[in-house]
């Protein structure tokens, strides 16, 4: 079993609302050393194979054809031994 | 005409579908379950708003690849008209029939109103009984109707004539150049944050949906001589 770990963030250029909110709530609390925040999502994937090449390419097809809209987001994966 | 109204798990605004059609055209109309793989017999398929899949990883994004979609997207392919509407605009865009994605509004505001649109382009099956410029008042009820696109596709859908509606007073939810609705480049699919379907009588506060409704008809009777 291999466990994939997913990091989906919108990609630099789309505003991030949930963000910019988060922002402005940790200056009110005095953390004005906060510079921005993005919010992303995090996912786990365990896929049932030994074969770490396969389970990398199986993931990323994942991520372009459901869990990332490439339109607007960006996807990182790291593989883990599960 | 046949109408089919796709029914997804969690799509709320099915009924209000179905009954604009009936109500102002008198048309056959269905609901059709999203595991449903042929279309071919409707001549207009209606992506209703609601909360597919409960809206879970990203709006629309589950219900754009459940079985009903590869049908959509051959008969949008065919040239039949194909209209989304709040999630079902969503779901346009996430099955990659529309371009751009909608994100969280930007005041982080789920907002329920009727709001003032401009007609950007009347020449579309889905906007010919209104006039060019018009102001309508259609209401919204979402949370993510934020539109995005890139500049370099927003160049061409400009070029291209492919706005169809813009927010004409307040931008309500951050859209790039207060974009409401779009179609696509063959302009047979429509996709709109606002709900025509719940502005079709007087007593819902405002009429201005019904003539979306028979834009299509006449579109289509003219194209079939009936």
């Amino acid at each position: 079993m291999i466990l994939v770990r997913i990091h989906v963030t919108l990609k630099k250029s789309v505003l991030d609302p949930q963000g910019t909110a988060v922002t402005r709530s940790l200056h009110a609390l005095g953390y004005d050393e906060v510079e921005d925040v993005r919010i992303g999502k995090y996912l786990e994937v365990k896929v049932k194979t030994t074969d770490k090449r396969m389970a990398e390419e199986r993931v990323r097809e994942m991520c372009e054809k459901l869990l990332a809209n490439t339109v607007i987001e960006t996807y990182e994966i790291e593989l883990v031994e599960a | 005409m046949r109408f089919a109204v796709i029914v997804f798990p969690g799509s709320n605004c099915d009924i209000d579908a179905y009954k604009a059609v009936e109500d102002v055209l008198a048309q056959d109309v269905d609901y059709v379950w999203h595991k449903e793989t042929d279309l071919s017999q409707y001549d207009c398929i209606f992506l209703p708003g609601g909360f597919s899949y409960g809206d879970y990883l990203r709006c629309g994004a589950m219900a754009a690849r459940s079985p009903v979609m590869e049908a959509v997207k051959k008969e949008a392919k065919a040239g039949k008209l194909v209209i989304g509407v709040c999630n079902g605009f969503q779901v346009l865009t996430e099955a990659g029939l529309l371009p751009g994605a909608l994100r969280h509004n930007q005041q982080l505001k789920f907002r329920c109103e009727i709001v003032p649109l401009t007609v950007m382009n009347k020449n579309t099956p889905f906007t010919c009984d209104y006039e060019q410029d018009e102001i309508i008042h259609i209401p919204i009820a979402h949370g993510e109707g934020n539109y995005y696109v890139d500049e370099e596709t927003l160049a061409k859908m400009k070029e291209n004539n492919q706005i169809v509606f813009r927010y004409a007073g307040v931008n309500p939810n951050g859209s790039v150049e207060n974009i409401a609705g779009i179609v696509n480049e063959a302009g047979n699919v429509l996709g709109m944050m606002p709900h025509p379907e719940r502005a079709v009588h007087d007593w819902l506060g405002s009429n201005d949906g019904r003539r979306l409704f028979t834009s299509i008809l006449r579109t289509w009777r003219e194209k079939h001589g009936a």
